[in-house]
């Protein structure tokens, strides 16, 4: 009989674990969302959540923020551990964790305020800059990091809101990237992007995975092919298969794995 | 035939005309299937067009006629019977009672038709009395040959309004009946009669604001000829004396409804603001479901009530607190009513104007920018302070105008929390009193209505609807200027 949920095992070096989940439920009122899920994410690794949609990658990705706590009839339970610390225990504080681990969304959501407010606004919650200019200078790497500073550096008193489509999201990345977060969850971050913005930002997660942990859910398995070196595909709430992403593609043991990446289900 | 009757007429003829022009056009093809249109849209074609214009005539020259008829038999009053305008109006309205008078006499077998010709004006008086006519005095040859004309000549307006609006019916109803066949396009003309149907409800809407603002302003501008305009816009006293020699300045007014307003948008805006911050982006939405409504009810209050509220409860505890012997025994309060007690009770009147505004204005924020925010480690307050409310705050600003125009606006607190008398002060726990009270006491009384004293309050009128009007104007700038500058 085949097991609904791979074992946690895939022969993980545990010194490069960054996450770690364990037994992870997570309901919507009386919607048993997600089921089970086991799986270590790696650092310095992009890792990609495919699988089709309602099947709970996303709920998934913003139960390891937290971000699912700002949904009053959500509840988690199971053990999701940051570098080893529970991020559900009481002691810890999620606006805490969330400057630690960023997000970025499906929809590019800049705030309407001026380019450079946009990446200042985390720095200046957490107080990250002592002065102006060192404000400045992380917001010049952040928008740099973001692959958008030469666009951008001449007017960063413009309204974030005025920029386009592509722009905006590489200026949401810059954004998350500004807090200096240990992990990096990115929410289908292109699905409201043209190709080329797509590339760019596809580019920009390569870099960024030389410093962070990177998550990203993506309905596009080339794309998930392309940025990740780890794949999770789900299905129905369930974490199916979980394996280097060449694996995934090229010889998947699970058959709904298989059938979901040739096209069959999804 | 009355106008009831005649109505009656037309109806059934626009009920004939429905199912008779469905039939016709049904019958006009073998298969229903190739009429243009559905059958009924035939028969309300037909319907429209016998009810419409017949209806509209009856309408218009129901208003019209008597205004007709009066200029009429105006013109047969010699001028020895009145020497004003005045006399001349009142004259006119003995005229049309006589002349109604004389219909009710008649109606209850009093009269016959035929007597009114040969009709005594000594007698008139006591005939007219016999049937329920009270006349104030005895009633003049000319009245009564001005009544017997105003008759004669209203009888002649109905019968040729009776034979008008019926020809209009049955023309109407003909043409659309005989020009009924399966090619006809009934569907459309249905739909263009709607079109014109609710152009006119907006016209009548547009029209009818139009109308209140011409009748203010011809009144303004006679009372300028009376007065002059530099000292109402600049004079700093308020007197009016109805013997004569009033100063008329509208600035301590103005002073008073600006200072009434200032302080009830002190109390509101920060009350209806932070409520409405607490039930769109903190209360459950099980707390919401009933403070909202609860909220809402204090704008289903009466004004009145409020003024109640501010004369028998706010006013004798501020004196309490700052009148003489008070509990602060600073004595800068001599009566309850003051500035102070009208914009408190004003500003709670206002909380839930702004507070219902609001709480719409910052739920559509887009849940995407608070989760933005919350993303990056913001917690409630920060996310609400520097991304919720810049966001909002076009339409906060907007919701903000509005509230002050109605402040502006407001009379019954003024009237019973305010006090009456003029002044320009800036204690605000002396009675002062503003535009909107002034206009209604300058009205109420039996003041002559030609006089400066009671024109005013139509230039008062009018500068406050040139205020709140500018305030409106202003909130929707604000509010269409920086919408969906985000998404």
């Amino acid at each position: 009989m085949m097991k609904d949920n791979v074992e946690n095992k895939v022969g993980v070096d545990a010194m490069n674990v960054k996450f770690s989940a364990r037994d992870v439920q997570v309901y919507y009122g009386d919607n048993h969302a997600i089921k089970d899920v086991n799986v270590d994410i790696l650092d310095k690794t992009v890792t990609a959540f495919i699988g089709p949609s309602g099947c709970g990658k996303s709920t998934f990705l913003r139960s390891l923020n937290r971000m699912n706590d700002t949904i009053p009839i959500c509840r988690v339970e199971g053990d999701i551990l940051l570098d080893g610390e529970d991020i559900n225990a009481p002691q810890v504080d999620p606006v805490q964790l969330r400057a630690k681990v960023g997000m970025v969304f499906q929809k590019p959501n800049p705030f309407p305020k001026s380019i450079y407010d946009n990446i200042a606004y985390g720095p200046r919650i957490h107080g990250l800059a002592r002065n102006k200019a060192e404000l400045d200078e992380i917001v010049e790497k952040s928008l740099r990091r973001g692959a958008i500073w030469d666009e951008v550096k001449d007017r960063l008193d413009a309204p974030g809101t005025g920029l386009s489509g592509g722009q905006q999201q590489r200026l949401c990345i810059a954004r998350a990237v500004a807090t200096e977060p240990e992990v990096l969850l990115m929410d289908e971050p292109c699905s409201a992007l043209d190709p080329i913005a797509t590339a760019q930002v596809e580019e920009l997660i390569d870099e960024l995975k030389a410093s962070y942990s990177v998550v990203i859910v993506t309905h596009s398995m080339q794309q998930a092919a392309r940025v990740s070196q780890k794949t999770a595909f789900f299905h129905l709430g369930n974490l199916v298969e979980y394996d280097d992403t060449t694996t995934i593609f090229t010889n998947p043991r699970d058959t709904r794995t298989e059938s979901y990446i040739t096209g069959r289900i999804g | 035939m009355s106008p009831l009757i005649l109505l009656a007429i037309v109806l059934a003829l626009t009920v004939a005309g429905y199912v008779m022009g469905r039939q016709r056009a049904v019958g006009s093809v073998d298969d229903v299937r190739k009429l243009h249109s559905l059958p009924n849209f035939y028969g309300m074609n037909v319907a429209m067009l016998a009810f419409v214009p017949a209806v509209l005539l009856l309408a218009i020259w129901v208003i019209v006629q008597p205004l007709v008829v009066a200029g009429q038999v105006r013109g047969d009053i010699p001028d020895t019977l009145y020497e004003t305008r005045g006399e001349l109006s009142l004259v006119m309205s003995d005229v049309q009672r006589v002349a109604s008078g004389l219909d009710t006499a008649i109606a209850q077998g009093v009269l016959a038709p035929g007597d009114i010709e040969g009709l005594d004006a000594t007698t008139v008086r006591d005939t007219l009395g016999g049937v329920g006519v009270a006349l104030g005095s005895d009633v003049s040859e000319e009245v009564l040959a001005a009544a017997l004309d105003y008759r004669a000549t209203s009888n002649t307006g109905d019968w040729v309004r009776t034979v008008v609006v019926l020809v209009v019916a049955v023309a109407g109803f003909l043409y659309a009946y005989l020009g009924t066949s399966g090619t006809l396009r009934a569907r459309n003309r249905v739909e263009t009669g709607i079109l014109i149907l609710l152009i006119t409800a907006a016209l009548i809407a547009i029209l009818t604001t139009l109308g209140i603002v011409l009748s203010l302003l011809f009144n303004t501008i006679e009372f300028f000829g009376l007065y002059p305009a530099d000292e109402f816009f600049f004079g700093t006293t308020w007197s009016p004396s109805f013997g004569g020699g009033s100063q008329l300045g509208i600035l301590p007014l103005l002073w008073g409804t600006l200072y009434i307003s200032l302080i009830a948008l002190a109390v509101a805006v920060p009350i209806g603001l932070f409520a409405a911050i607490y039930l769109s982006e903190y209360a459950s939405s099980k707390v919401r479901s009933i403070a909202k409504p609860m909220l809402e009810v204090l704008a289903g209050i009466p004004t009145i009530v409020y003024g109640l509220f501010a004369l028998l409860t706010v006013g004798p505890l501020l004196v309490g607190i700052f009148g003489d012997g008070g509990i602060l025994g600073v004595g800068w309060m001599q009566g309850g009513t003051a500035v102070m007690t009208a914009g408190l009770v004003m500003g709670i009147m206002l909380i839930p104007f702004v507070s219902s505004l609001s709480d719409d204005i910052i739920n559509a924020v887009p849940q995407a920018m608070r989760d933005g925010s919350y993303g990056l480690g913001a917690t409630q307050s920060e996310t609400i302070r520097q991304v919720v409310m810049p966001a909002a705050l076009p339409g906060i600003v907007g919701a903000i105008l509005l509230a002050a125009s109605r402040a502006i606006g407001e009379t019954m607190i003024v009237v019973l929390g305010a006090g009456a008398a003029a002044r320009l002060s800036l204690n605000p726990f002396d009675a002062m009193t503003t535009v909107t009270a002034k206009i209604v006491s300058q009205l109420t009384g039996d003041a002559d209505f030609a006089s400066p004293e009671a024109l005013v309050a139509f230039s008062l009128g009018m500068t406050l609807f040139v205020v709140t009007l500018a305030l409106n104007v202003l909130a929707l700038y604000i509010v269409r200027k920086y919408r969906e500058q985000y998404e």
